[in-house]
């Protein structure tokens, strides 16, 4: 298909779904509408279940089920990435060279680094409380943990990071959350119920069973983002492929 | 006009749609497609608001007083956390693309090798 062709039949097709949506956006009711029945719903149980941030109420909760999809996704994305992204037969590992790194980069980044990690830790245990939560808290976990590539080298983060046991953890944390699921089913209640006490609204133990998927989610979210993003750094600064050297004519 | 939040969200879709239609780089075509599913944000978020309420978090806010939609912040974080995935799969497949056949622009790819 010509570009011409193809642009023309997007501008058609784009048209057609542009009256489309509208049509449907005029039946929709009213953008800031006070009625939200299902919104309604989901903040009272939430406040019923003492958990302050009602989205994580939600999420860990009252949809845990959908929750752990979501989580099993990101599991089969990783395991997806790290598949793709093993080293070749065709590959060699090359060793990566030291960077230069100016000294105020190095000191921020020894300054930031157990700061974001505390910060990390502190959105994954407060989810239940504050916005964040075992997905948010888990990115802040394993992008503080790169700071060390920024500010230092490739090689301490080599060091700080070690991949087996993240792979472990990451398994850890997918299968803690199905097992919090069928702790439910062993107390006679429904699967991912919440059966723990529930606590004092507002205080950090508050919500039953949703800070301890926070934890798993986090856990699994953390390790499993660092090693997403070490098979990339892998391919970028270890891996030396054929496609990087200048090709040879094809024999075909 | 209080249809405006929603059509910013068709907006940003199509227009990540034309970047995707007519890319000449795959991991530009990623990104555009990324652009394409934030629009998705901005409709599930356009559609929980309520006029004058506040997040729906009650750590230092009395129960009862008015807060938007919580069910669709929960859809647009399962959202996000797809999204994020999606990208990072896709562009390792790009990476694997870039190895076997030296390239990353979609024309120049045709044919199938065995």
């Amino acid at each position: 298909m010509s570009k011409t062709v193809r642009r023309r039949l997007f501008l058609l097709s784009a048209a057609v779904v542009a009256v489309a949506f509208f049509w449907a956006c005029l039946g929709l009711p009213g953008f800031g509408t006070a009625r939200h029945p299902y919104g309604s719903r989901a903040v009272d149980t939430g406040v019923d279940q003492r958990t302050a941030n009602v989205v994580s109420s939600i999420n860990f909760d009252q949809r845990a089920f959908d929750t752990l999809g979501e989580e099993s996704i990101l599991f089969a994305a990783v395991l997806g990435a790290v598949v793709l992204l093993r080293r070749a037969r065709d590959e060699r590992r090359e060793e990566p060279r030291p960077g230069r790194v100016l000294p105020p980069t190095r000191l921020l980044g020894l300054v930031l680094l157990p700061i974001t990690l505390l910060v990390g830790v502190y959105i994954v245990a407060h989810g239940q409380l504050s916005p964040g939560g075992g997905f948010q808290g888990g990115v802040i976990l394993a992008v503080g943990l790169h700071l060390a590539y920024v500010a230092a080298d490739y090689r301490v983060l080599c060091r700080i990071r070690p991949l087996w046991l993240l792979g472990t953890l990451d398994a850890v944390g997918a299968g803690a959350f199905t097992a919090l699921g069928l702790a439910g089913l062993l107390t006679g209640a429904a699967y991912l119920e919440n059966f723990l006490p529930l606590g004092t609204f507002g205080r950090l133990s508050s919500g039953g069973l949703v800070p301890l998927i926070n934890a798993a989610v986090g856990l699994e979210v953390g390790s499993g983002v660092i090693v997403l993003v070490a098979q990339f750094l892998d391919q970028a600064v270890e891996t030396a492929s054929p496609a990087d050297r200048p090709r040879k004519p094809e024999v075909s | 006009m209080t249809v405006l939040p929603f059509l910013a969200a068709g907006w940003i879709f199509l227009a990540g749609v034309y970047g995707m239609v007519t890319s000449h780089n795959l991991v530009h075509a990623v990104g555009c497609l990324s652009v394409a599913q934030s629009s998705t944000y901005v409709l599930l978020l356009a559609v929980g608001y309520r006029s004058g309420a506040t997040a729906p978090v009650f750590s230092d806010l009395p129960t009862g007083s008015p807060v938007v939609d919580p069910v669709v912040q929960a859809l647009a974080l399962t959202d996000v956390v797809v999204g994020a995935t999606l990208t990072a799969l896709l562009l390792s497949l790009v990476i694997q693309i870039r190895k076997r056949s030296g390239t990353v622009d979609p024309e120049a790819l045709t044919g199938l090798k065995g």
